[in-house]
């Protein structure tokens, strides 16, 4: 089937979609955008977190065809290689990458926290992304992250 | 597969009629897990998300409608001062991505034991509203959870919203889980005390082949509670109600806890609601 979804802005279509398919694997696979993670294809881990119509989902849940006319965010609309987003760049800073795998999601889950809360409590932090799973940090540095990109971004 | 989409409720009905096989799919927290694993291959899916007043709620006499799109997050949201006890069920849905998408139909439609909001919905005693091309019918919750999986919906029938009366008295839920996010219940328990009738209703989840009511708790409870004088509830009481409770469960072994550690919890939770409602009510003098 064709579907059409508007990705980090620009309108795209795309042609010979299987309609089991998530939109996790249109976005890898069909678009190119390789930012969104395959983990656990069953929303446990949060490494293909997105924004769909603003609100942000795992995109291995989304059905392809549920975004047509929709509108996606992934990871790649946050920022550029030469002007990252005060998230991405805060957890560059604060050492919240190591493998990197679980980053995408994190930042796009601390993205959409910041935008509704610009002063979350460390508890407020946890609970937003507690379904994003990172087997290598231990969370501390991401939640200083958080709060690094946090105040950042509030200064003036 | 083929993917069918639904641009109105009435439109809905009519493919559901037509395909009584093909899958509805809304938040897709369940059945697009099934698909990626390949567990299942419907011959089509139907997506309801475009059905706009799938996703609305409206107050009718006593009573909250839920259209069975609200996702867990606006049931938190929008109907925390309503319903507190169906929001505290559906903050312990998943993540925040995850409560985002799923929605209490699918949540019914799943009716998996172990869905989170099925023991408030037995405890406040909701009602189903179920349609399809033949009409619409009301299903008691008592009458809804057939089977592991298996509800009481016709093939032809799609949920089209869920009645749940508010004001009815203190309600509580709670879970047991590894952790607080992203579980999926080891057990769960909820209690509703309806206070005009002097009535105790209960829901639980994850400890029987279907979500299940726990009567000879309720009945106990509803005789022995102080309701006139507001006294404290007793550990004598609160400790029969859980035994009663626990008794009503039927729980197997399996990777997420053994049936005799789900009985214990069972009582623990009982009892502890319990105890959270009873003392709301005694607040409310």
């Amino acid at each position: 089937m064709r579907v059409n979804v508007t990705v980090n802005g620009e309108k795209r279509q795309v042609d010979d979609v299987w309609e089991g398919e998530s939109l996790l694997y249109v976005l890898r696979e069909r678009m190119g955008l390789p930012g969104s993670k395959n983990a656990c294809e069953q929303g446990e881990c949060g490494s293909c977190t997105v924004y769909l119509d603003g609100e942000t989902v795992c995109a291995c849940l989304v059905a392809a065809g549920q975004a047509e006319g929709r509108e996606v965010v992934t990871v790649e609309g946050l920022g550029t290689p030469e002007e990252l987003d005060p998230v991405q760049q805060a957890f560059l800073d604060a050492g919240a990458v190591q493998c990197g795998f679980c980053t995408p999601g994190l930042i796009v889950a601390t993205h959409e926290l910041l935008a509704r809360d610009p002063h979350p409590s460390t508890v407020d932090v946890r609970e937003a992304l507690a379904g994003n799973l990172c087997r290598c940090t231990g969370y501390e540095a991401i939640i200083d992250a958080v709060h690094l990109a946090a105040g950042r971004m509030a200064a003036p | 597969m083929e993917f069918l989409r639904a641009t109105s409720w009435s439109d809905a009905v009519s493919i559901k009629a037509e395909r009584p096989a093909a899958l509805p799919i809304a938040g897709g927290t369940d059945v697009m897990v099934e698909i990626n694993f390949d567990r299942r291959r419907p011959e089509a899916m139907l997506d309801l998300n475009p059905v706009a007043d799938l996703r609305e709620w409206d107050r009718d006499d006593g009573r909250v409608v839920i259209g069975a799109g609200v996702p867990y997050t606006r049931l938190i949201d929008e109907l925390g001062a309503d319903l507190p006890g169906l929001a505290m069920a559906s903050r312990t849905v998943g993540s925040p991505q995850i409560r985002n998408r799923g929605t209490l139909g699918g949540n019914l439609g799943s009716a998996s034991p172990a869905g989170d909001t099925h023991p408030v919905l037995l405890a406040l005693d909701a009602t189903v509203e179920a349609s399809s091309v033949r009409g619409s019918r009301s299903i008691a919750i008592d009458d809804f959870y057939l089977g592991v999986k298996k509800s009481a919906l016709a093939p032809d029938e799609l949920i089209r919203s869920v009645r749940v009366p508010v004001g009815t008295g203190p309600c509580h839920f709670a879970k047991i889980g590894t952790r607080n996010a992203m579980v999926i219940a080891v057990c769960s328990f909820a209690v509703a005390l309806q206070v005009s009738g002097r009535g105790v209703r209960t829901g639980i989840g994850s400890a029987a082949p279907t979500p299940r009511r726990a009567p000879e708790a309720e009945t106990f409870a509803a005789s022995e509670l102080d309701w006139s004088g507001r006294g404290p509830l007793t550990d004598a009481v609160a400790r029969r109600f859980g035994d009663l409770a626990a008794a009503a469960a039927v729980p197997i072994n399996d990777v997420r806890g053994t049936a005799a550690y789900r009985r214990h919890a069972v009582a623990v939770l009982a009892r502890r609601t319990l105890a959270w409602a009873w003392e709301e009510y005694r607040a409310c003098a």
